[in-house]
């Protein structure tokens, strides 16, 4: 861990870069105009799809509901033989051991989400339990939401302790922390609360819960891709990126490879450092595979129901 | 889109042929574009033709519609099919109604184009008062067809048992070449009067009333997405249209063997059916027939348990 170089180097992140929204947006464009076809688009698919954090995260969820996910997440589809796995299963905490138990032995990691999610309106102990619940239940990943209403008061201080506090509940489990962009407002902001994340020891940043619109965005995704680099210019130490919420066509998340492989190069292009936070996206993804190796386009109903 | 500037306009005389009159108004031509979930897209492939009449005139630059744009539309269709079948029979039939409504206040301008296309006064005349005539032939039908096509099936067991016509999904069609108004309008009606949305290739060689014929579904409070209208050539599409996985039954109007051949074959992948209209004359009785809405109809039984009746044994 290169953690303690950033230690010693802790910014003032009233001073964090200001953004040019309209370049970024402009930027971000730029990368869906690339052509990728045939068999880089097959390997672009399987990327992708190895890259899914299959979530749910809803009041009605079941155990049942969890157990059909995991058998979705290790059984895409067997129709077409190699197909990957997906990277994780992303569920409340309260799902956690179920997921861990379908799971089993199949390396396919379990996410889950803590710390009062979405609001993240909680007290700090309660947080704090709420991670350690989910790490003892057996998740292998983190994700936390920061408290908004404190970033927006100008309290970095408050969200950076937090955040770092968290780390340290998360023991083993790598943290994602979730800055919730369609919340934030500006595109500063999002590099801002980027900053204060990466400093404090996310090994993920993510964009948003999902529950709130507008979700992950090409160009919001680029700030935090830019914010990453420019950590790992400063610090040495990679930190990943997760988008999440409304990408579900496999298009789109093709895009957000080429930006990722643009911006940070292909030692991202794992699901070590990129994830995509999605539920009806895997679908999506295997029609196009099924397309691309048999001529024929697809309907939902051949797959399963997500 | 092309632009000349023409210095002088057409009117239309007896025979259909061009009478020239000088004006020195820029005329401004009409942009044919396809007609997808409601919005009328130029083709996603950026290809254009240009569909000629029996003395040579250039009718317009049409879009030479891609097999994305089909695969568009095909969401499209499927989006918008759990509404449409879901819809009160009669609020269908109200639809078809104002279709018919919308296409007489727009009269003219179809004997105006079908006369572009080759056709006489009389003859567009009559091709026109056909299509209208057939929308409200088949607006009736809504909601009756179920009636004459539904069974209740005697069974052994003390089952209430009965069948009704549901309607099959997503259907792709390949418009009649000759009749490109009537023909259009033949083949459209009864897959949506059952329920279904379409997916339609309009005439190759006349497809401008296909496109007019669009803007009247636009405006007739049908929902977008039930009907989606392409322009291309048959040659290219025909086989995205029978092998997509998402089309439930394909029309096929021409009576090219080898098409139909492949058509057959490639219908099995998902046990699409197929429905070659080769022969029908639409600009007769024949061309409307309840059988047509059969055609793109699922028979659903259900067996509903039931107590015996007046303990007498099953009543049915």
């Amino acid at each position: 861990m290169k953690r303690s170089k950033s230690l010693f180097a802790i910014p003032d992140f009233s001073l964090s870069p200001r953004i040019d929204q309209v370049g970024a947006e402009e930027r971000a464009s730029r990368f869906t105009k690339r052509s990728i076809k045939k068999e880089s688009k097959l390997n672009g698919l399987k990327l992708v799809l190895n890259m899914i954090d299959l979530t749910t995260l809803e009041g009605k969820d079941t155990d049942g509901k969890v157990k059909q996910l995991c058998y979705k997440a290790i059984h895409p589809h067997d129709a077409v033989p190699d197909i990957p796995t997906v990277a994780a299963v992303c569920v409340y905490p309260s799902m956690v051991k179920v997921a861990k138990k379908a799971l089993g032995n199949s390396g396919i990691k379990v996410a889950s989400v803590a710390t009062a999610f979405p609001s993240g309106q909680a007290p700090r102990d309660v947080k704090i339990r709420d991670t350690k619940y989910a790490v003892n239940e057996g998740a292998d990943e983190v994700d936390m939401v920061i408290s908004r209403g404190k970033f927006h008061a100008g309290e970095y201080n408050f969200v950076f302790d937090e955040i770092a506090a968290i780390k340290e509940a998360c023991s083993d489990a790598r943290l994602k922390v979730i800055l919730e962009t369609g919340e934030l407002g500006t595109m500063d902001k999002v590099r801002r609360a980027s900053d204060i994340a990466m400093h404090a020891g996310a090994d993920f940043i993510k964009t948003s819960t999902g529950k709130i619109q507008p979700a992950a965005t090409m160009p919001v995704t680029l700030v935090m891709l830019e914010a990453i680099r420019d950590y790992y210019y400063k610090t040495g130490r990679m930190v990943g990126m997760k988008p999440a919420g409304g990408i579900s066509k496999s298009k789109l998340a093709l895009h957000y490879l080429v930006m990722v492989k643009e911006v940070l190069g292909e030692d991202w292009l794992t699901n070590e450092w990129f994830r995509f936070g999605a539920s009806s996206l895997a679908n999506d993804v295997l029609m196009q595979i099924v397309k691309e190796k048999t001529g024929v386009y697809q309907a939902a109903n051949y797959f399963s129901v997500d | 889109m092309e632009k000349t500037i023409k210095k002088s306009s057409l009117t239309i005389s007896e025979n259909g042929l061009e009478k020239k009159t000088s004006s020195k108004r820029l005329e401004v031509l009409k942009t044919y574009k396809i007609y997808i979930g409601g919005q009328f897209p130029r083709t996603e492939s950026g290809r254009y033709y240009q569909p000629t009449n029996a003395s040579g005139k250039k009718l317009a630059n049409v879009c030479l519609s891609s097999r994305k744009d089909f695969r568009d539309a095909v969401v499209a269709a499927r989006g918008a099919a759990s509404g449409w079948s879901g819809r009160a029979a009669f609020n269908r039939g109200q639809i078809l109604y104002r279709m018919a409504e919308m296409l007489e206040g727009r009269k003219a301008q179809f004997i105006e184009e079908l006369i572009q296309q080759d056709s006489t006064k009389a003859k567009a005349e009559k091709e026109v008062n056909l299509a209208i005539d057939r929308l409200i032939y088949y607006a009736g039908w809504c909601d009756k067809y179920q009636q004459i096509y539904s069974a209740v099936n005697p069974v052994a067991t003390s089952h209430f048992n009965f069948s009704v016509p549901e309607p099959t999904g997503v259907v792709s069609i390949i418009a009649p070449q000759a009749d490109s108004l009537l023909g259009l309008v033949s083949v459209i009606a009864p897959v949506i009067a059952g329920g279904n949305t379409c997916i339609v290739l309009a005439s190759e060689t006349k497809p401008l009333c296909s496109v007019t014929f669009a803007e009247v579904l636009n405006s007739s409070d049908l929902p977008g997405g039930v009907v989606n209208i392409l322009t291309g050539k048959p040659s290219e599409l025909t086989s995205w249209f029978v092998d997509h996985m998402d089309v439930n039954a394909t029309i096929y109007c021409e009576s090219n063997s080898d098409v139909q051949k492949m058509m057959r074959e490639k219908s099995a992948l998902n046990l699409k059916r197929i429905f070659f209209y080769d022969k029908v004359k639409w600009n007769t009785d024949e061309g409307q027939s309840p059988y047509f809405i059969m055609d793109t109809q699922e028979i659903k039984t259900t067996w509903h348990p039931i107590e015996n009746i007046a303990g007498s044994g099953a009543g049915y």
